[in-house]
Order: C-alpha cells, then sequence, then structure tokens
C-alpha cells in the first residue's frame, strides 16, 4: 500500500465519466462510488442505472453527468436491462452489424434496487449467464425516497420507516446478505468494496469487468443524510465499517473467497454505531447484541477465506 | 409471390418473425401465447433464425431486456398476453415514452379474476393508454402480414414507436388456416434494416430516460403524443407498400356491405368475421345492416371512422371488455367520444359479449341486431351498455 500513498492521485485518470455538476448531497460517497466506478470502466460501457439517488442526481432532462452511453427504464429492472443490451450488441457483432470492441455492460442499482424490488431480475440476469457486470450501491435505506427501511438497513438502524420508538428500536431484522445471494449463483465473481478504499474499488471493478459472464460487485456506499452523520466524516465512517468487520473487503473469485484487506484484530463495533445518529438510541445491551453477529459473521466468512 | 401453407397461426407468426429477421426475442412463456415462442425458440435452436432468445423470468423483465437491446439498436420482439401484459405494464408504458420500437403480438386473453386463459380483450384495453402502436387482426394472414408491418412502421425513424398487433388468443393463436407466406425478396423490399435514430454505443454516448421535472414534463408529454399521432402517415404508407407487394390492402377502418346501411355493426379482432355472416345473413332478409371494423386502435383513427359511418343511423358497438362502474366497453365509449361533434350523430348501443371465449355466434349477433331493432321502434331510452348472454 505504500507507494500508492504516495502516487495516489497519478494512478486513477483524471478523465471523469460521471461528471461534477451532479446534485448528490454534500458528502455522498455513493456519488464518489459511482464516480470511482465510471473511472474503472472507462468508456467503452454500456450503463443501465435504476432509479434512485444517482439516476435524479444525475439525469435531470435536459441534463445529463454521463460521459458514456447511459439508460433508465425503471426501479427494479436495471439486471434485465443491462441483460437486453448485451444480448442486442452480442446478435448484432454475431451478425456483422456492429463491430467488437469488448463493451461492459452495467446494471446499477442501489440496496432497495438490488435486494428488495430488482433482486428477481437480477437473479434471473446472473442466471442466464449473460456477460454483465452488476454494482450495488448500498446506502443501506431507501434514501432518494426520504430514509425509509430496506432489507439492507442494519439491525438497529432508526429510518423514516424502522423508526425507534417506545417499543422498538429501529431496525428489527438483520441485514439481508446480498453478496452471498450473488455467490449462491454460482457466477465468476463477487466482491465487496467501500468508496473508503478506493484502490480496493477500482481494482475490483476491473476484474469483474474482464471476467467473462456476470459478476456482481457490491459497495458499501455512505450516506450522511440517512446515516445522521457530519458530510466531511463519510470517508471515516466507511474505514471503521471495514475495520470493526461490518462490512469486510473480500471477493470471491470461482467460488474461492479471499479477504482484500485483513484488518487483523477487529475494533469494537460501538465505535462505528456511536458517531451515527441513526443508531443514537441503542441501548450497550443492543450495541452487545450487534457486536456478537458481526464477531460470528466476519469469523463464519473468514473459515471460507481459508476453504 | 410466396406460396400458400395451411399453419397455425402462431407457428405463421414466427416464421414472419424469423423472416424479419430478428436480433432478439425475449419472452416468458402464457398461455395462448406459447406456441409462439416455442416455435421461436426452435428456430434459433435449429440455427434458422439468428437470435438471442432470453428466456426470462418474468414478463416485466421481458419488456425490461427489450427496452434495453432494442435501445442498442438490435431488432426487438415479444410475445405475451393477460396477466403477463398486467406485470410488464410498467415498462410497457416507459418502452413507447423512450420511443423504442420493439414489436409485441399479444395473444389476446381476459384478465384474472376469475381466472381465465380464453379470449377477450381486458388485457389490451388495460394498457389503451400506454403509447404504443395498437392494430387488431382478424385472421391468420393478417397476423402474418401485421408482423412485417408492425417491424416496418415501428422503426421507421420518422415514426420510433413500438408496435402490438392484437390476436385473438386460441380463437387465433391455436388455429390452423391456409395463408400465404412472403418470398424473402418481397420482405426484404418491404422491411428494410433497422437503423435506430438513437443508439446506445460507446461511440456515440447518449443518456435516455432522464427524469422529467415540472418544467419538462408536459412538453415531453406532448412530443410523445404527436409522435404517436403523426405516425398515422407512415401507417398508412406502409399498408399501401403493402397492398402493392402482396395484394392485401388494409386500412384503419374497414367496412362491408355499408351501401345503404342504417346500422352497422363495429367490431375488433377476429369476431369480425363473424358478425359479416350474420351481416350476410341479416342482408338476404333485407335488412339494411352493413359492419365497421376497426384495424387501428391508436393512433385512433378519427377522420377514417367518421367517414365510414356518415349517414349511419344507429352503431351496434360490440365490446370484449368491461369498464367496471363505467360507461360500458371501453370501445363504445371511444366511438361515442369521437362521433360526439358530428351534426348528426348516430345512436349507438353497446353489447358487451364474448368474455373469456364464451362462444357467441351468428345468431347471436342477429339476435343483437333484433333488440337493437325493437328498441329503436319503440323509442326506448336504452341501457348504456348490455352485458349479452347471461345467464339468469
Amino acid at each position: 500500500m505504500e507507494p500508492l500513498n504516495v502516487y495516489a492521485s497519478r494512478l486513477i485518470t483524471k478523465k471523469e465519466y460521471f461528471t461534477p455538476g451532479h446534485r448528490a448531497c454534500q458528502g455522498c460517497a455513493e456519488a464518489l462510488a459511482v464516480r470511482l466506478v465510471a473511472k474503472a470502466l472507462g468508456k467503452n460501457v454500456v450503463v443501465a442505472s435504476a432509479t434512485g439517488c444517482m439516476e435524479i442526481v444525475s439525469s435531470p432532462l435536459p441534463f445529463t453527468n454521463w460521459e458514456v452511453p447511459w439508460i433508465h427504464v425503471a426501479f427494479e429492472n436495471a439486471a434485465a436491462v443491462a441483460s437486453g443490451a448485451e444480448a442486442g450488441t452480442k446478435a448484432l457483432i454475431r451478425k456483422g452489424k456492429l463491430t467488437d470492441k469488448g463493451t461492459v455492460f452495467l446494471g446499477m442499482g442501489g440496496d432497495g434496487a438490488t435486494s428488495d424490488i430488482g433482486l428477481q431480475a437480477l437473479s434471473g440476469a446472473f442466471e442466464r449467464g449473460h456477460n454483465f457486470l452488476y454494482v450495488c450501491y448500498d446506502n443501506e435505506a431507501y434514501m432518494n425516497t426520504g430514509i425509509q427501511r430496506s432489507s439492507a438497513t442494519p439491525f438497529g438502524a432508526a429510518t423514516t420507516t424502522s423508526p425507534a420508538g417506545k417499543l422498538t428500536s429501529g431496525q428489527i431484522t438483520w441485514k439481508k446478505n446480498m453478496p452471498e445471494i450473488a455467490v449462491a449463483h454460482n457466477i465468476p465473481y463477487v466482491a465487496t468494496a467501500c468508496s473508503s478504499y478506493p484502490f480496493d474499488l477500482i481494482k475490483k471493478v476491473e476484474k469483474a469487468a474482464r471476467i467473462q459472464g456476470p459478476a456482481y460487485v457490491h459497495i458499501l456506499s455512505i450516506c450522511p443524510t440517512g446515516w445522521r452523520l457530519p458530510p466531511d466524516k463519510a470517508i471515516w465512517i466507511g474505514r471503521l465499517a471495514v475495520e470493526t468487520g461490518v462490512f469486510p473487503l473480500y471477493e470471491v473469485e470461482h467460488g474461492k473467497y479471499r479477504l482484500t484487506l485483513d484488518v487483523g484484530e477487529l475494533r469494537p463495533v460501538k465505535e462505528y454505531l456511536k458517531p451515527q445518529g441513526r443508531f443514537r438510541h441503542l441501548t450497550d445491551e443492543l450495541v452487545e447484541d450487534i457486536q456478537k453477529r458481526v464477531r460470528e459473521e466476519y469469523n463464519k466468512l473468514k473459515i471460507k477465506t481459508t476453504l | 409471390m410466396g406460396e400458400r401453407v395451411g399453419i397455425e397461426v402462431s407457428l405463421a407468426a414466427s416464421e414472419a418473425i424469423k423472416m424479419a429477421n430478428v436480433d432478439v426475442v425475449a419472452a416468458y412463456p402464457i398461455t395462448p401465447q406459447t406456441h409462439i415462442v416455442e416455435h421461436l425458440s426452435q428456430l434459433v435452436a435449429d440455427g434458422e433464425l439468428d437470435a438471442e432468445f432470453i428466456p426470462v423470468e418474468s414478463e416485466h423483465s421481458a419488456m425490461s431486456v427489450c427496452c434495453g437491446s432494442s435501445a442498442v439498436g438490435a431488432r426487438t420482439f415479444t410475445c405475451t398476453s393477460s396477466q403477463g401484459l398486467a406485470l410488464m405494464n410498467e415498462i410497457v408504458f416507459i418502452a413507447a415514452s423512450l420511443r423504442l420500437p420493439i414489436v409485441m403480438l399479444l395473444a389476446n386473453r381476459s384478465l384474472s379474476g376469475p381466472l381465465s386463459i380464453w379470449n377477450d380483450h381486458s388485457d389490451v384495453m388495460s394498457i389503451r393508454d400506454c403509447g404504443w402502436i395498437q392494430v387488431f387482426a382478424e385472421n391468420g394472414q393478417e397476423v402474418f402480414d401485421h408482423v412485417l408491418f408492425a417491424f416496418r412502421v415501428a422503426e421507421d425513424a420518422k415514426v420510433s414507436l413500438p408496435v402490438i398487433v392484437n390476436i385473438d388468443g386460441f380463437v387465433l393463436t391455436h388455429m390452423i388456416e391456409p395463408l400465404e407466406f412472403w418470398d424473402e425478396d418481397t420482405v426484404k423490399k418491404y422491411l428494410p434494416d433497422f437503423k435506430p435514430v438513437n443508439q446506445l454505443h460507446p461511440d456515440k454516448p447518449i443518456t435516455m430516460g432522464a427524469f422529467g421535472m415540472p418544467i419538462i414534463f408536459t412538453e415531453a408529454k406532448k412530443a410523445q403524443d404527436e409522435a404517436l399521432i403523426k405516425s398515422k402517415t407512415e401507417i398508412l404508407k406502409a399498408w399501401k407498400e403493402l397492398g402493392d407487394l402482396v395484394g392485401r390492402y388494409y386500412q384503419p377502418v374497414e367496412t362491408n356491405h355499408l351501401e345503404g346501411a342504417d346500422t352497422v355493426f363495429l367490431t375488433m379482432g377476429s369476431i369480425g368475421e363473424t358478425v359479416s355472416l350474420a351481416v350476410n345473413e341479416l342482408r338476404s332478409r333485407g335488412k339494411a345492416v352493413g359492419q365497421v371494423k376497426l384495424r387501428l386502435w391508436r393512433p385512433f383513427p378519427f377522420e377514417e371512422l367518421r367517414e365510414a359511418v356518415k349517414g349511419v343511423k344507429r352503431i351496434i358497438v360490440i365490446d370484449r371488455a368491461i369498464s367496471f362502474g363505467g360507461p360500458g366497453g371501453p370501445v363504445a365509449s371511444e366511438i361515442r367520444a369521437a362521433l360526439y361533434k358530428e351534426r348528426t350523430m348516430p345512436a349507438i348501443t353497446n353489447f358487451i359479449c364474448g368474455l373469456a371465449g364464451r362462444d357467441v355466434t351468428p345468431d347471436d349477433y342477429i339476435k343483437m341486431y333484433e333488440k337493437t331493432e325493437k328498441m329503436t321502434k319503440k323509442k326506448v331510452r336504452e341501457e348504456d351498455y348490455i352485458i349479452y348472454g347471461v345467464r339468469e
């Protein structure tokens, strides 16, 4: 990592494919993730986006922040649209109507568009084996509509539809494990990433794009607005998510698990939860429950990496 | 001209799609559309059709895949029915506003519930305002011709809109009929290669499906409405050229026995042929009865309809769907609206019949005529609509 720290800015292309001037909130680490993914993929790409924050902030007619071909159709179908674009291009190349430029087909959506409403379309596209990449920008709730809970909202987080009340303490279910669902489809590449670790993220997206067949990258995308966090703390909290083991960085290539960043001894989960307003109602007891769960999940993952 | 063969209409439709050299077929199985997609997948499996056959996990994804593939410039086809159409409903509307020239065969079947696999028009009526060009076929030959017509019109740079060809489930899809195939030269002459107006390609990046703030939404919708209205010019041209090539001239509104008719039946789809038998019989009994058939449902052929029913005193509109708690059958309400401004507006009787494949015979239509005649004579103020043949 040392040389990267010195030459960091020189290692990433200056060219922006997701351009400045979009309407994302201050400190939006999802917009940063989109920007890094776009840089990693370059210009030879076709993007199919789900409805959501990233679609709304980047495409108010007649403006666009996309320097690459981009289509938005609806909320739950980005994977299906991307698979259609891939299939159409494949047919046109085979029939001599287009030249093969090795274009990458990217489907993208938030956690709601991916793990809730779009799960079926994504599963279908994985199963059919399209040569495409799907990136989930997971900010752990329906942020675009005003911070409602999704199946990716972590246990205990207060959202507008999983509020902390007299009887409940925020989200009462544990976060759906979307990367594992992707792995269960036996696709050649699955990875987790976070924009707090830009080089790791870019490397994984590049690899996912190179691999033949479906690939899935799940990016933890810190949302200061929804997580009740100062905008300048987004990158820092992303690092804590990884260092506490809440969101481990790993990849699964042809079924083989590998931690791409082994953080060694995990920091207490409390350090990650405390700064976030969405967890501020949690009792020490609940924090302990979360700590227990995080450790268990992390250990399970570590065992998989030794297989 | 091509050869004349006896073939199931679904298979004939698939053969027409093959002749159109379609690039992508995305479909999910639903009765009574299945024979079409089964045959298409066989054609692909046998290497007779060079296309990507995408066996999607739902109709919602079928239409979504179609949007993606049409957007990259591939000739794209799908096919569904009833619940399938209802499930893809959301994307059907978006496909039109994205101006993607997808072609869909809709094997018309009633919407649940109760669950039914049989034919009526409740499925297509639920998407009346989706922005697609919508035509109805009456027999197998028309289905074959209209598959090629649909691609031709949809992909016309001046149109660039998706097209639905309605074919009655079972009554058409599963019927074996003698029909004339086109030869390859004729297809080539009629249907040029697809040259998309807008295309998702890295060489020329564009943004499709941007979101519309209130300041621009109305203008976008106005433009879409104008595009659909204007598409009629190319529709007429495409029908004329089709006629010149294969000798079958289609019209937005077609007529039968209109000479001196004071009463006409108005129909859409395959029941047109049954009604024509009733009209022949009534004519032989000396009744001044004719028939008007709507082939083009969207854009609605106002002028042609007004011209066709000029001088007609009464129209018996046959509907195959109900607008619950509304003004009757959807076709009848459109006819009433279309003729409302006419100086001498014909009286309109609306029968709703043939729901979920219930047989309606020529005798039934004669009974409807007689009932109408009686009401006219008695000068009773009639009901807005009559659901015909309800067993009591």
